[in-house]
């Protein structure tokens, strides 16, 4: 990466020099005061924060006499990665990121080649898709809760079943999956719908001339060239997905088989007051997501040096 | 898709078919309006499940029917009678609009050098906004638990709002950059070499271009503070500063056995709806705004 900018930043300045120099600030003077009051509050609001967190990981803190801590080093995290109910925690996230990313892959992408291809639908699409976006995700999880949740919704009538949805192990869990999927599906079909429209339609013109089928078309044209858009929309959704806290919070109260690496970390410190061991579960859920972060930002790459570009 | 019009004898030209309903426009298949069909049910369903669930009270509520029997506005009446409720959502309403101002404002200065100007390290600078984006909030709340209660900010709005300018000041950023890229550097010349400073040419040209991209971010980023929920719970003990979603959660929590649902769908559908409507008034904007976050980003 740091090869990278120095090439870009190197090269801006061969190019012709507007007649700029004279007035006002300097063009660096002025990009750093504008840039600087950014920096400083990502300096405050992230990087602090995460510094002091990672602090407060590495000590041990009395129940008793309230500030007293002494150094722990990197017990609280052996601790964690001992402790069966992290490991459940954290399989719980692996399971509903990987179902749920799945699910609004296949779904998004459905919904996105309908939209492409509905003429007169199209417009409603693409307002109706947009509901449960800007619907917030506390009241998804209401809404959830109103369908599954026995008496009040309609689920175990449908089926036949008196299955307790939010209350017994795998079936909560499959709850949440399926509100996510609700969720974001849209999304996902709104992304890959943008990544559709930019395919030029001559290419499936000369495929038909040339005697290709629809599914050939789609598996030979339409797919290759989703596949940037489609990775972007995937791993950012698999970010999101790993840091996962309000549904299974409203929903089940992370109980049943879908506490996660954040809701685990949240009842450590905040519900049981355990701000050592607490703070070791959030960094460690945040190394997690930082890992995938790294493949995102790889993948996006180009298109951040496109932005740094002059 | 499209399996039919490939055997259509003459298929139209792809220019031509983007219109829709525009003569000789290929027919839609009829299997393609009940996917149509399916997909709206699948969106709108669950919501309507929840007005349904909202205008019911007593007997009713667990009767399971597929509409009120006897429609109410009892559970309307009685959330705005509830003062939790119109406190959560003056909380919420200061929080977000001050959150989302400080970032956009902050955001358009540092936006707007990293598309225009000249200097060393943007790709880092640019990398680093984006990998904050991608944090998870757990990771901020955790320390910010024990430090707002030192330093006196927990459970206000000022504790709130610092947290989610972590993630609304970055995302503000990068959704600027990208839209002030697009606007054609020539006018900001011109006014250059007419004499205007660089302060100046970003004040008087830039900003009035940028309004649709200032616009975009600026939803974006309301809605993303107005559904923030870890922080809001985590950092917050009482009604006096907590925002809807946590609101909501906490009428759901208190009592597990019986659950006012009724209450809390009506809660529930008087916050989505202006969100729809703002969302649907504006959903050219933010479908923009989220492609240049995601995709193109």
């Amino acid at each position: 990466m740091a090869d990278a900018t120095t090439s870009v930043t190197e090269a801006a300045p061969k190019q012709t020099q507007p007649p700029r120099r004279s007035k006002g600030l300097s063009e660096r003077r002025l990009a750093f005061l504008m840039v600087s009051p950014s920096m400083l509050l990502i300096a405050l609001v992230a990087a602090y924060p995460i510094g002091y967190g990672i602090w407060l990981s590495l000590h041990e803190y009395s129940v008793r006499v309230a500030g007293l801590s002494r150094w722990a080093g990197l017990r609280n995290y052996t601790t964690a990665l001992g402790d069966s109910e992290w490991w459940a925690a954290f399989w719980h996230t692996m399971i509903f990121a990987g179902a749920s990313v799945t699910l609004e892959l296949v779904i998004g992408l459905g919904m996105a080649m309908t939209m492409h291809a509905a003429f007169r639908g199209q417009g409603i699409l693409r307002t109706v898709v947009l509901v449960p976006w800007a619907v917030l995700t506390v009241v998804t999880a209401v809404m959830w809760r109103t369908m599954f949740q026995s008496p009040l919704g309609f689920v175990n009538t449908i089926l036949g079943t008196d299955t307790v949805w939010l209350g017994d192990e795998p079936y909560a869990l499959i709850v949440i999956i399926l509100a996510d999927v609700w969720k974001t599906a849209p999304f996902m079909a709104l992304l890959i719908l943008a990544g559709l429209q930019v395919i030029p339609s001559e290419i499936y013109e000369a495929a038909k001339v040339d005697g290709a089928t629809a599914w050939q078309r789609f598996t030979r044209i339409t797919l290759p060239l989703l596949t940037p858009a489609i990775l972007v929309a995937l791993i950012f959704r698999t970010l999101d997905a790993l840091r996962v806290f309000d549904l299974p919070f409203v929903l089940t109260n992370a109980k049943s088989g879908t506490s996660t690496l954040s809701t685990i970390a949240q009842e450590t410190f905040a519900s049981n007051r355990i701000y050592g061991l607490g703070s070791a579960m959030a960094v460690l859920t945040f190394l997690i997501v930082m890992a995938v972060s790294l493949i995102y930002i790889r993948t996006v790459g180009g298109n951040i040096r496109g932005l740094a570009e002059d | 898709m499209g399996a039919t019009t490939a055997e259509a004898p003459q298929a139209a030209p792809a220019r031509r078919r983007k219109k829709t309903g525009a003569a000789g426009a290929p027919k839609t298949p009829w299997w393609l309006y009940v996917v149509v069909a399916a997909i709206v049910v699948f969106c709108l369903f669950p919501f309507y499940w929840m007005i349904n669930i909202s205008l019911k009270t007593g007997a009713d509520l667990t009767s399971g029917k597929a509409y009120p029997p006897s429609p109410t506005l009892a559970n309307y009446e009685s959330i705005f009678q509830n003062g939790d409720f119109t406190r959560a959502l003056l909380n919420s309403a200061v929080v977000s609009v001050t959150t989302t101002v400080l970032a956009l404002v902050v955001g358009s200065f540092c936006a707007y050098a990293l598309a225009r100007l000249r200097f060393r390290g943007k790709f880092p600078i640019l990398a680093l906004v984006l990998s904050i984006t991608t944090f998870p909030a757990i990771a901020i709340a955790a320390p910010l638990f024990r430090l707002w209660s030192d330093i006196g900010i927990y459970n206000t709005w000022i504790g709130l709002i610092i947290p989610n300018l972590t993630f609304a000041l970055p995302l503000a950023i990068y959704i600027l950059v990208s839209f002030f890229k697009e606007i054609p550097k020539d006018l900001e010349e011109a006014a250059l070499v007419d004499g205007a400073t660089y302060f100046q040419a970003f004040r008087k040209v830039v900003v009035p271009l940028a309004a649709p991209g200032l616009a975009t971010a600026g939803i974006l980023t309301f809605i993303g503070v107005w559904n923030e929920f870890l922080f809001a719970i985590t950092l917050t003990s009482s009604s006096s500063a907590r925002t809807v979603p946590a609101a909501i959660a906490f009428f759901t929590g208190s009592t597990q056995f019986e659950l006012p649902l009724g209450t809390i769908s009506a809660a529930s559908v008087v916050i989505s709806i202006p969100l729809i409507f703002l969302v649907l008034f504006f959903q050219k904007r933010i479908v923009a705004g989220l492609t240049a976050g995601a995709v193109k980003g």
